[in-house]
């Protein structure tokens, strides 16, 4: 499988990871839950990981429940505004 | 305290104490045979009689009782006269070949003879006997002379007892008299387990291990642990020089207490296997041949991999991975090079594909990711709940202390869609089976709760002092409602309504009840959800903070438990603490003189995903084999492939040593000092019996590694590693060596609170305050049966293998298990056209493979069960990419099949042999050295 149309099959994954997050903490109420999808993916999800599933939302796609997707344009804006200039392509080497 | 005489000395003693017992502690030591100190006594022997004023006879002294005033006498002329009587009578019936006795030196029955002064056999060896009664030679591991045997019933008791087997009876009565194993079967075909107990109980030869018989008695013995399950038994590793003879079980091992299991006991032949590899090698592609180089060649060529592809795709496109194959040390220094050697996060453990929900789970209810009690805390459980776990396979030790208390009355309740051999067993029958359908756990435990909630068995005095109030009123909303009850719950998880309400009421009115877990519940999509619902039920009971109750994970390695604390994590440092954390990434940083980032790094099945996205390449696995322990083979091997450099430090060409371009040749656990942690968090040492052989125990190759990287490591010994462990991990900081060979073992949290270790958890106060309920909504999982995948597949293990296999393949465990087989229920193989031992193809949408089919209605209708202990079985190609919410924990325990008769191994077989003989072959070619030579 080519790196390109893994790319699409990553995104994917990815959006199923954040809809299964999303799964869990709905029980608790709008605000709660998107806060603790939030959290969630703040601690356990690489920079890169976040970067793909934007890239994979950008091209169009979609599938992201409704807290979720309200999590990642909290974490969005959360990035901008404590980096305006925004990261592009993966952690540079050292 | 009882007052009493002893030969005119005055002895005091608790109640209880039998009158052998007292005379040992008053320095008189009386002659037996029957009686051991492992096992109650029985009275048999006759050896140990005494005159006792005011009694009657000679009463045996091994089953008589102290009491207030009594006055002994243990040696006079007639007292020895009598014993003297009853050994010529042994002696007259045993052969007289002690100096070509595998027990000469070391017999009971010898010693006796020498203690009772006996001189001759009055009555002569003409007439009848048992001296040509046969050898029964059928279990590996041990031989069976009935000709050398004394019918102390020592083996038998030691089986029941110990055990918890009942294999093993006296039959016939009288000089007919004989051991018998089940129905007079030989050994292997009996219902034996092969622990070994009745080996170590037998005081003569009747029972020895071949090992024994074959290289003769050990000159000197050292105290290590087993490297197999999460109980972690201690074993004296008895040596001549640098050769193992046997691992005889430590009667002072604090979590075996002189038992074991034939897996720690007997399977330690794969240190010695010929496939076993002790020679560095190198390739640069997976398909050329192997190349033996020396250990700096091979580090280097490691080190300059690992710095190009850094160099090439970046700082995070390289990654380590480790495993509870290694003690706890070496797995610090792994995550300690990839975090500050590498420059990332990229460091994950076994635990992944584990028990990774329950350090999530019981993080955030309890406030610690480990479980509450310690094994013989099961002893004062008067209502035991077993969810997802088969002791009696996975942690054998432990379960023969469980049966002992369920032996003595105390109540069981099972959770398992399959009928586990606990369900019924010897003297043990299980209140309540219920038998729910694999993937619905969480709503079970919802409408247990159910009951607790709306029948008023809370205990809520304890909930209002010891949780968080709110968080509670939350959570009994959630599973009070009707949606939840048994009886609306029927229909999902396939259990009958009443059962649910009677366990639930079982459980929660015990006075102790425990619940013990295990991967039944973690490998879920919802693994971390159950682990969550297991411990607000056991907060809503009261059943925390105090021994017999708790929450147990019953962990399934050796050091998985230890890998967790060492924070080998991409998300957290040893002690379980965020790498977001700035004080402790400071105290790190300062101690290793880097900067450590901040950002968690990636996990197991993320690492695949970022290789076939082109963005990982390089890997260093110490000691796991993710090619075959992780699911979706077809996939991890796809994102294998993809990357350019994997390192591989293992003792054999396992599954993911296929794909790898450096082979470093690791060592076992009884070639290096260490310590592994058990389920219990229980800290023990590993000891260095003999020489790694090849060359470098792991944590020096690590260490090399590191240097060659650039970042340095002068580590002397393991015990420096622990001491920085314990420097910066406060849960450890009273731990180290020094410490170790004082106490033994011991239980972290152990620092200056807590200086000889935590045995119960929670006393009090939970780690974490206040404990927490967190809701438990039931999400079904996305893997669902349908017309062309109608059936569940679920795996387990099974007790004479282990794991992957890579070791008790190569022993003679084997014949208790030469192949995973695959369950079915009569009514599905018979819908099928299966019979007993036809070959079944499985299908997933994950991939298919084939396994001999074994009819049993241990499982339901409708679910399947194997397990995953060899490679050529592909269990793992079958199952899917499904995952726990919260740590991607694959869901092994749930994938969607259809079971065909088939007559031919399947595509996916057919590659994997093809593969194997070409990889096979190229190892050859590095040439005959690199294989160990000691057999």
């Amino acid at each position: 499988m080519s790196e390109t149309s893994h790319s699409h099959e990553s995104g994917e994954r990815l959006v199923t990871m954040a809809n299964d997050i999303g799964n869990y903490f709905r029980a608790q109420g709008r605000e709660e839950a998107i806060a603790g999808i939030v959290n969630h993916i703040n601690r356990y999800w690489t920079p890169r990981m976040r970067q793909k599933l934007n890239a994979y939302l950008a091209q169009g796609n979609s599938g992201l429940d409704e807290f979720p997707r309200a999590a990642v344009e909290r974490l969005n804006a959360q990035a901008a505004a404590a980096s305006p200039q925004p990261a592009a392509g993966p952690s540079a080497a050292r | 305290m009882v007052t009493l005489t002893i030969d005119d000395r005055e002895v005091i003693v608790p109640e209880g104490t039998s009158v052998m017992r007292a005379a040992a502690l008053a320095g008189v030591s009386i002659p037996k045979l029957c009686a051991t100190d492992q096992l109650d006594a029985f009275g048999s022997c006759r050896l140990c009689l005494v005159q006792i004023e005011g009694m009657k006879g000679m009463p045996a002294s091994c089953t008589t009782p102290v009491a207030p005033g009594m006055k002994i006498t243990t040696e006079n002329r007639q007292i020895a006269d009598v014993r003297r009587g009853i050994m010529e009578l042994y002696i007259s019936d045993h052969p007289l070949d002690c100096l070509t006795c595998p027990a000469n030196g070391h017999c009971e029955l010898q010693d006796m003879a020498g203690v009772v002064g006996l001189r001759e056999v009055r009555y002569g060896y003409e007439g009848a006997n048992h001296l040509k009664a046969e050898k029964d030679t059928s279990n590996p591991y041990f031989t069976f002379d009935p000709a050398k045997c004394i019918v102390c019933s020592r083996c038998v008791r030691a089986c029941d007892e110990q055990q918890g087997t009942l294999a093993l009876t006296i039959q016939a009565r009288g000089f007919d008299s004989k051991v018998a194993a089940s129905q007079d079967n030989p050994f292997m075909d009996s219902e034996c387990v092969s622990c070994g107990a009745c080996v170590q109980a037998c005081p003569t030869a009747t029972l020895s291990e071949n090992s024994l018989i074959e290289k003769g008695q050990a000159e000197h013995s050292i105290v290590t642990t087993c490297a197999y399950c999460g109980v972690g038994c201690s074993f004296r590793a008895e040596m001549k020089g640098e050769e193992l003879v046997r691992m005889v079980p430590n009667k002072d091992g604090h979590a075996n207490h002189g038992h074991s299991c034939v897996k720690g006991r007997f399977a330690i032949g794969y240190a010695t296997h010929p496939d076993r590899i002790v020679k560095p090698m190198i390739r640069t592609k997976i398909s050329d041949p192997w190349r033996e180089v020396s250990w700096e060649e091979a580090i280097s060529y490691a080190a300059s991999e690992l710095k190009r592809i850094q160099a090439k795709y970046g700082r995070d496109s390289i990654g380590g991975i480790t495993s509870s194959r290694c003690t706890n040390e070496e797995t610090y220094l792994v995550q300690k090079l990839v975090r500050a050697g590498f420059g990332n996060n990229n460091v994950d453990t076994c635990a992944r594909v584990c028990h990774s929900p329950t350090g999530y789970g019981l993080k955030n209810t309890l406030g610690e990711s480990a479980g509450t009690q310690n094994f013989d805390s099961v002893m004062k459980a008067d209502v035991i709940m077993i969810i997802g776990a088969n002791p009696t396979d996975g942690h054998p030790v432990f379960a023969s202390q469980m049966k002992r208390r369920l032996r003595q009355g105390a109540h069981l309740i099972i959770a398992d869609p399959r009928r586990i051999d606990l369900v019924r067993t010897p003297h043990i029958a299980a209140d309540y089976h219920l038998a729910l359908r694999p993937g619905t756990n969480v709503a079970l435990i919802n409408s247990i709760a159910h009951v607790v909630v709306t029948e008023g068995l809370v205990k809520e005095d304890y909930v209002r002092e010891r949780c968080e109030w709110d968080s509670f009123e939350k959570w009994r909303t959630l599973v009070g409602d009707p949606q939840y009850s048994p009886e609306a719950m029927e229909s999902v998880t396939g259990v009958p309504a009443e059962k649910v309400r009677g366990a639930a009421r079982l459980y929660a009115t015990a006075r102790n009840g425990a619940i013990y877990y295990g991967l039944g519940v973690t490998e879920h999509s919802q693994g971390s959800t159950m682990v969550m619902g297991i411990a607000n039920l056991a907060m809503a009971t009261g059943n925390l903070g105090r021994e017999g109750v708790g929450v147990n994970p019953l962990r399934g390695q050796n050091n998985v438990q230890g890998s967790c604390d060492m924070g080998s994590f991409p998300h957290e440092f040893p002690g379980y603490r965020h790498v977001s954390d700035d004080a402790v990434r400071h105290s790190f940083e300062a101690a290793w003189g880097v900067t450590l980032r901040a950002d968690p790094g990636l996990r197991i099945p993320n690492m695949f995903e970022a290789a076939l996205d082109g963005d990982f390449k390089a890997l260093y696995i110490e000691g796991e084999d993710i090619g075959q322990s992780d699911p979706n083979t077809q996939h991890v091997t796809a994102a294998l492939t993809s990357m350019e450099c994997i390192i591989v430090q293992d003792l054999f060409l396992n599954e993911t040593a296929k794909f790898a371009h450096v082979f470093l040749p690791g060592s076992t656990f009884l070639e290096k000092d260490g310590t592994f942690i058990n389920a219990e968090r229980r800290c023990s040492r590993v000891r260095r019996v003999m020489k790694p052989k090849s060359g470098y125990a792991d944590w020096e190759i690590t260490q090399l590694l590191s240097n060659a990287m650039g970042f340095a490591m002068n580590y002397a010994h393991p015990s420096e590693i622990m001491g920085e462990i314990a420097r910066l991990t406060p849960t450890f900081s009273g731990i180290s060596f020094e410490l170790l060979d004082r106490l033994g073992s011991v239980q972290w949290p152990c620092n200056a609170e807590h200086p000889e270790g935590t045995p119960t958890m929670h006393v009090g106060t939970f780690v974490r305050g206040r404990g927490k309920f967190l809701l438990t909504e039931y999400v079904p999982t996305s893997e669902k049966v349908n017309v062309k995948y109608p059936l569940i597949l679920t795996t387990g293990r099974i007790l004479s293998q282990y794991n992957v296999g890579a070791q008790t393949r190569r022993t003679e465990n084997v014949r208790w298990h030469e192949e995973d087989r695959l369950e079915i229920h009569p009514t599905d193989a018979e819908d099928r056209g299966i019979s007993e031992g036809d070959w079944c193809g499985i299908a997933s949408r994950a991939g298919e493979s084939v396994l001999r089919a074994r009819v049993t209605t241990r499982v339901q209708p409708g679910v399947v069960y194997t397990t995953f202990h060899f490679p050529e079985s592909g269990a793992n190609v079958i199952t899917t990419e499904n995952s726990d919410w919260a740590t991607n924990c694959p869901e092994y325990k749930v994938t969607a099949v259809e079971v065909t008769r088939v007559s031919q191994p399947s595509e996916w077989q057919k590659r994997f042999r093809d593969f194997t003989r070409k990889q096979e072959a190229l190892v050859r070619q590095a040439g005959d050295d690199v294989f160990v030579k000691e057999r």
